[in-house]
């Protein structure tokens, strides 16, 4: 005993001392964090309390005008929106299906290794680019025009690969223990697909593509390029009308803006009362992106729940 | 070597004039009827490995047939040839037979399509696989694969799965919950429930107890051994003890080669060959 008792007492220095380290590490990572929160939650409430005066229901039922005090972001959320679905409706099955068929169905050759190099890189794609080459394809050469059509479709392969590398984590994801089980029953390829790697990879699928769509809204850059308006007096015409049938697409023709467009627009007046507008616009295009995000969280908690291996 | 073939191919003959004989198998006179037989069966994986290499084995009717042997002996690897399991994965390659009676196809021929196979043949896996879905769900999943669509249908072979798996009293008020829900054990009874819903004529079980704790094991056990009457069953356990309890024939493989195959008495207090009672009495493996 006489010879254990220093011993113990030595071994708990060690672990004092070393646990200092435990501690260091953890301050430093708070700090870390904080930082990074601290510079979102300034900028936030910076833009709230510039914008506060603005932020009454006039402001988003109002068109832009030559008067701040009048201006709204009618134009500009409803923009924002409709290119918002058109990206989601082109995005979403092109990526899922691109996605399924690089994991399932892609033979494992140098064609599948250059697509898949090529897929990660396009990410990394500057989104001007993406804007320079939607102005000669959708716009020129298709004659889509400067439309929601174009934008949608523009911001559509700029998340494009954020939905295809995301639908594959998810499916890497699945065990190959339930892949086999389908196929020891006797199933094909597409019915192991359909009834089970699409349905189990969903949650991951979802977030990825609200995180492509939280940074599509931002995108500013591209739909310049592409030509769309920074004043903007009208809305696009109604996808839905009284008479039959009910639909209609004109819509995707029409000419537009969008909420980060028209923030730079006021940004740019020379005019202090268009700077609480800008102001007041960048918060709600936040918001918007933090209730996407919530969507997201809510989304995958909800379907994951039901989903263990 | 033990040429089991050439006693397979006899008591093909033999067996079928003479169903429910219980002589010796390698013995050659009047084993039971042959449901399956491999015939100088080679494995390839994909990196040109031979795992397997010509092995010549039957598969009695209505019997458990144990493969037994140390760690990467091939074991699992033979298993999953009987339902085509190697083809989902590019580059591996069979040279042999299996020759599935009474009809006599050749699971591994190019021309049987590997789907063909797999709804003939069943497989429980090491570790429960349950799918992300419902307790219904699951044991309906490959009769939906079969196109049955009647709610009516589907709820009785549901049922009749679900009680051949020994799990019908405990799951039968909560069919609607996940089948993850359940536990280690039940998990993979109703693994074996999904497996019996579709009828197959082998239930290939591989490893189906080493996730599991001794309880759930000895249930496992016991189902092998009263889903023999309906079923032909292939397993392959590293436990010689289940080999011992759960099987009428055992087979000891080692470095891809069938060592040694005979009723699971003769392999565990006869073995002819001096390798086999060396893992068997735990002097090697």
């Amino acid at each position: 005993m006489a010879v254990v008792a220093p011993n113990a007492t030595e071994i708990r220095g060690l672990i004092r001392k070393a646990k200092r380290w435990d501690v260091i590490f953890v301050s430093l990572g708070i700090a870390c964090l904080g930082i990074g929160l601290l510079t979102f939650a300034t900028l936030f409430l910076d833009m709230l309390i510039d914008g506060w005066s603005r932020l009454n229901p006039e402001f988003f039922t109002q068109f832009p005008s030559r008067r701040a005090g009048q201006a709204g972001i009618l134009s500009a959320w409803v923009g924002t929106t409709l290119v918002m679905l058109v990206t989601a409706f082109f995005a979403v099955p092109l990526g899922i299906g691109a996605g399924v068929y690089l994991e399932e169905y892609a033979p494992k050759n140098w064609v599948t290794d250059i697509i898949e190099i090529n897929i990660t890189n396009l990410a990394g794609v500057p989104s001007i680019v993406y804007g320079l080459l939607a102005l000669g394809l959708f716009v020129y050469t298709f004659g889509l025009g400067q439309s929601i059509l174009t934008a949608g479709l523009t911001l559509a392969l700029l998340i494009l690969p954020v939905v295809i590398v995301a639908t594959r984590e998810a499916i890497r994801g699945i065990p190959g223990i339930i892949r086999e089980g389908a196929y020891a029953l006797g199933a094909t390829k597409l019915q192991t697909v359909k009834d089970h790697i699409v349905p189990y990879s969903t949650p991951g699928i979802l977030t990825g593509v609200i995180i492509g769509m939280s940074r599509a809204i931002g995108e500013t850059a591209p739909i310049i390029t592409i030509g769309a308006l920074t004043f903007i007096a009208f809305l696009p015409p109604s996808p839905i009308s009284d008479v039959p049938p009910f639909v209609n697409f004109e819509w995707l023709k029409a000419p537009f803006t969008v909420m980060p467009i028209q923030m730079f627009n006021w940004t740019s007046r020379p005019e202090a009362a268009f700077q609480h507008n800008a102001a007041a616009a960048g918060f709600i295009l936040v918001l918007m992106t933090l209730l996407m995000n919530g969507l997201a969280i809510w989304l995958r908690y909800r379907l994951r729940k039901n989903i263990k291996w | 070597m033990v040429n089991p073939m050439a006693t397979a191919t006899h008591a093909s003959m033999l067996g079928s004039a003479n169903p429910g004989a219980t002589a010796p198998a390698v013995s050659g006179d009047s084993p039971p009827p042959l449901k399956a037989e491999s015939r100088g069966l080679d494995f390839y994986y994909s990196n040109s490995f031979q795992a397997l290499k010509s092995i010549d084995m039957p598969v009695y009717e209505n019997k458990v047939t144990a493969l037994i042997g140390p760690s990467g002996c091939g074991k699992s690897t033979f298993l999953r040839c009987f339902n085509r399991m190697h083809d989902l994965y590019a580059g591996n390659r069979y040279a042999g037979q299996i020759v599935l009676h009474p009809d006599n196809t050749d699971l591994l021929a190019k021309d049987v399509d590997p789907i063909e196979v797999r709804m003939r043949i069943g497989m429980v896996f090491q570790k429960p696989n349950p799918f992300p879905k419902t307790i219904y769900e699951n044991v309906a999943y490959g009769l939906r694969v079969r196109g049955m669509t009647q709610k009516n249908q589907l709820d009785d072979k549901i049922e009749e799965s679900l009680r051949g798996a020994a799990l019908w009293d405990e799951v039968k008020h909560r069919l609607g919950e996940m089948g993850s829900n359940l536990s280690g054990g039940q998990q993979q009874r109703l693994c074996i429930a999904r497996a019996l819903a579709t009828d197959p004529e082998i239930l290939l079980f591989d490893e189906p107890t080493s996730a599991l704790d001794p309880i759930a094991t000895a249930s496992i056990e016991e189902l092998v051994t009263e889903l023999k009457k309906k079923v032909t069953i292939l397993i392959v356990t590293h436990n010689m003890q289940q080999a011992a309890r759960v099987s009428d024939y055992t087979a000891y493989m080692y470095i891809g080669e069938l060592m040694e195959f005979d009723k699971t008495d003769t392999i565990f207090f006869k073995p002819k060959r001096k390798e086999t009672e060396d893992y068997i009495t735990g002097r090697f493996g």
